[in-house]
């Protein structure tokens, strides 16, 4: 036979078209049919997500997209009361230490087991803690990163670890030593990395084998098919369609979902998720902006406002322009800023000044600090007597981007920019984008004054001045370059290791008094509270200010 | 012509090897990194410093710029840090392009089935009424952002009239199977009908969205082409012999005139697949412009490596596919 050459195009495409097809099978099963008929609720909640999450098993995870959805399916030890950031029992129902703060006894939750089956036990707790300390130098020096910053470090280099091993006492408990008493425990271990997953799926994907590839690091099987013991589990990530399904455990040891699936819906782009919740294809998203808080509400929306548990300040270094050593000086910059009316204009509904370092929910809070009031006057005079008049101060903010406790950086600089002004300050305006250049400025100690900030990850102290001030090597206000920096270092310390939680309280306030009166290693600005929106339908959000949100308690209805 | 083909493949391999130490090289002149990116706020100089080492960035650049020619020869292209950690860069950019182009191949053939006919009438019926305001429509696809558009587009057929959806590649809800990574093509293939049409729905917005500027550029070309040919000698010719007006529009007008536009398409075609980073993010569309955009806020080194390069190495397909259309086109050509 003889094709003619127009005819050649069409008859080969359509032989290719009936082989794939033919090779193409539909995988829907076809008995499934709608559920919930019936129910005034859909059986599907959709959020809006701003980002992929990176890997399905938390430990190796450090942000908030991949703990929205590991938290909906893995449990820890220790779990977060709804809408506060105390710890509450989860997976532990209580928990003892011994007289030295070096020894904890953890009563396990009787009944749970992981979705593959296996049993939650005291043998799976001290496997999960093995695994976590056992990690090879790759996933050490990057992806275990909150097992880093709480336990100091890793098997390899055991005699400078917090962590100093696991035992079970009996089948339901678990024993856990550590080398010094601390107040990171047992708060930290509420955190989402440190969640308890099924030792059997561990060992069989391999979940320990982080490799260096290329320039960044390759997860073992185990991190895209991950088992825990939560209310929900993973039932696809769809790549192509860059969706996260859920399913509901229907073995699941507390109170069952309420909703059968949640859909993970991934839109970086923030406006385009606003027009996703106002078309009704989402029922929800994280961080809307501020500006748009009142746009959102008055088009029927509930906005879902969480405690503020953050910090902006603005970052002082003494290294760089040593007027700043001068305590008169930083006490002066403080006066001159008008932060009543900063909040009031710059920041959310909501937000408030800060007297100090932290938020008032942390335990160490020092309730008799006032904030240092709007004082241009005295701020002139500190100077002259400081001998700094007109002085220059290279000051700094980030460019393009957007934090919850700074959601417009540039506004807030501007009005903190104006007040130095004011006060006869020549400000040297600086910036640059936050992933081009600006944290590493900031961490090279390349600018006078700086804006940043931090989301608390754990109730504690520790975790707020702790990580700013202590480490005094290095850490980012440069207080090796004062005279106060190695014994504020040393307070911190001494702190965080005083087993009574009265006493401990007692040390904290106390430091945050000196910090505040005496050293001044930067201002604490404001606390500013981030929100969710989710529409008129969504019922039992409960916000959370670590951002900790459950959905297992959320309906929408139809 | 195979030794034609042969030729341009070879210099692309050339082309490819420089443009890959350029790139490694920018990325890593650019201010900030990987590293700022991953830690945030947690970074500190400690972790910093033993985030660079774990990744390797310590090392000297030759040695790195080593390393990945070592690994990119057995395939690999080093995990991205910040599109889809722990994935190949190569893999994304495969799990990614057929979004990409079926994006964009949807929109060149709107901007072709829409703007050769019209840039043709327009021409037959110069300074007409209906050529001006063509001229002016087409001056409006060209100026018009295309963000401002999208977001028009969203708010009347999305938000408002609920016909469309407002981004994404597939509605959440459908139980699609994956076969090619081409969502329309996957649903006739399985005769998953809903999920074809679905996604189908889908493309209309951003496909429009993208379609206005080579429809612009593709209308403008035919009628300028289409009227320069009409003046040709061999058109009068052509009339004066008594040729059906068929016979001449079709043989000797528009055959002539298609030239200059079927390199316009290849090279609109090719900026599509490169170029469409704005529409992909305001759409949500998983493709190769979003990932562009995501890697560059995020220093992903190795995906920014990978898509650099098969762009570049795109364009020179593109071109190449072009030139052979031309020899199709213009036996002239072809003899040569």
């Amino acid at each position: 036979m003889k094709l003619t050459r127009k005819a050649t195009p069409v008859v080969l495409a359509t032989t290719l078209a009936l082989t794939l097809a033919a090779c193409a099978q539909s995988n829907r099963d076809s008995g499934s049919g709608s559920s919930g008929s019936g129910s005034n609720n859909k059986d599907t909640i959709t959020f809006g997500a701003a980002g992929a999450p990176e890997l399905f098993d938390p430990f190796y995870a450090t942000d908030g997209e991949t703990f929205r959805v590991t938290r909906q399916m893995m449990e820890g030890l220790v779990g977060i009361k709804p809408g506060t950031a105390d710890i509450e029992p989860e997976l532990a129902t209580k928990w003892e230490a011994s007289s030295d703060g070096k020894e904890w006894t953890f009563t396990l939750r009787e009944g749970v087991k992981f979705w593959d089956g296996e049993p939650f036990n005291a043998a799976a707790v001290c496997y999960n803690f093995e695994r976590m300390f056992d990690q090879n130098e790759v996933a050490a020096g990057g992806p275990a990163g909150y097992w880093a910053d709480v336990m100091g470090s890793f098997k390899s280099d055991a005699k400078n670890a917090l962590y100093q091993g696991c035992t079970a006492k009996d089948d339901m408990t678990a024993v856990i030593k550590i080398s010094r008493p601390t107040s990171k425990f047992p708060t930290a271990l509420s955190l989402d990395s440190f969640s308890m997953q099924s030792p059997k799926a561990l060992k069989a994907g391999d979940a320990n084998n982080v490799t260096k590839q290329g320039e960044g690091f390759g997860y073992p099987a185990y991190s895209k098919n991950p088992v825990g013991t939560g209310p929900y589990k993973l039932e696809k990530f769809d790549e192509a369609n860059k969706t996260v399904t859920l399913v509901a455990n229907d073995s699941y040891w507390g109170e069952k979902p309420k909703t059968k699936k949640i859909v993970f819906k991934i839109i970086p782009d923030e406006s385009t998720r606003r027009q996703e919740l106002e078309a009704g294809s989402i029922d929800g998203y994280d961080l809307p902006n501020p500006a748009d808080w009142k746009g959102l509400k008055d088009s029927g929306n509930q906005l879902l406002i969480r405690p503020a548990f953050n910090i902006l300040y603005v970052g002082l270094n003494p290294a760089k322009n040593p007027k700043l050593k001068d305590l008169k000086v930083r006490q002066a910059l403080y006066y001159a800023m008008n932060r009543d009316q900063l909040v009031k204009t710059q920041l959310p509904e909501g937000a408030m000044v800060a007297t100090q370092f932290m938020p008032e929910t942390v335990a160490g809070y020092n309730k008799s600090l006032q904030a240092y009031p709007y004082d241009p006057e005295k701020a002139k005079s500190l100077l002259k007597e400081a001998g700094a008049e007109g002085m220059t101060l290279n000051f700094a903010y980030p460019s393009d981007v957007s934090r919850p406790y700074m959601p417009n950086p540039q506004k807030i600089y501007e009005a903190l920019r104006g007040d130095l002004e004011k006060v006869g300050i020549k400000v040297n305006v600086s910036t640059k984008p936050w992933n081009g250049g600006y944290l590493d400025t900031v961490d090279n100690g390349g600018y006078d004054a700086w804006l940043l900030g931090w989301t608390g990850d754990y109730n504690s102290a520790d975790n707020f001045i702790g990580t700013f001030f202590s480490n005094l090597k290095a850490n980012d206000f440069h207080t090796s370059a004062t005279s106060y920096g190695a014994q504020l270092t040393k307070d911190l310390e001494a702190a965080d290791s005083i087993v009574d939680e009265g006493q401990r309280s007692a040390a904290y306030e106390k430091i945050n008094q000196q910090i505040q009166e005496d050293y001044l290693p930067g201002l604490a600005i404001s606390h500013s509270p981030p929100a969710l929106v989710v529409s008129d339908k969504v019922k039992g959000l409960v916000p959370s200010p670590l951002t900790a949100e459950t959905f297992s308690t959320v309906t929408v209805s139809k | 012509m195979l030794r034609f083909i042969l030729r341009r493949l070879l210099q692309m391999v050339g082309v490819v090897i420089v443009l890959s130490m350029l790139v490694f090289l920018w990325l890593r002149s650019l201010p900030g990194g990987t590293v700022s990116a991953m830690l945030g706020e947690r970074a500190t100089p400690a972790r910093r410093a033993a985030l660079e080492k774990a990744l390797g960035l310590d090392q000297p650049i030759y040695v790195q710029y080593w390393e990945f020619v070592k690994r990119a020869l057995q395939g690999k292209f080093g995990a991205s840090t910040g599109v889809q950690a722990g994935t190949d860069a190569f893999d994304i950019f495969m799990q990614r392009f057929p979004a990409t182009i079926e994006l964009a191949l949807f929109s060149i053939v709107l901007a072709i089935i829409v703007g050769i006919p019209l840039g043709y009438l327009a021409a037959r019926r110069r300074a007409s009424w209906f050529d001006n305001l063509s001229v002016v429509g087409s001056l409006i696809g060209v100026a018009v952002p295309v963000f401002f558009l999208a977001f028009l587009l969203k708010y009347f057929f999305a938000i408002q009239l609920h016909w469309l959806p407002v981004s994404g590649r597939q509605d959440s809800g459908i139980d699609a199977t994956r076969v090619t990574g081409f969502f329309v093509l996957d649903g006739v293939l399985t005769r998953e009908w809903d999920s074809a049409w679905d996604a189908i729905k889908h493309l209309i917005l951003p496909g429009l969205a993208l379609a206005t500027i080579p429809f612009a550029v593709i209308f403008r070309i035919t009628r300028a082409a289409v009227l320069d040919v009409m003046d040709e000698d061999y058109v009068r010719t052509a009339e004066s012999k008594g040729l059906t007006r068929r016979v001449i529009r079709g043989r000797h007008v528009l055959r002539n005139a298609l030239l200059p536009v079927v390199t316009t398409i290849g090279l609109q075609t090719g900026g599509l697949l490169v170029g469409a980073v704005l529409t992909e993010r305001v759409f949500s569309w998983g493709g190769l412009g979003e990932a562009t955009a995501l890697s560059f806020e995020r220093r992903d080194y190795a995906v920014l490596q990978v898509l650099l390069l098969m762009f570049a190495i795109t364009f020179v397909v593109i071109n190449l596919l072009v030139d052979i259309a031309y020899a199709v086109i213009d036996p002239r050509i072809r003899t040569r």
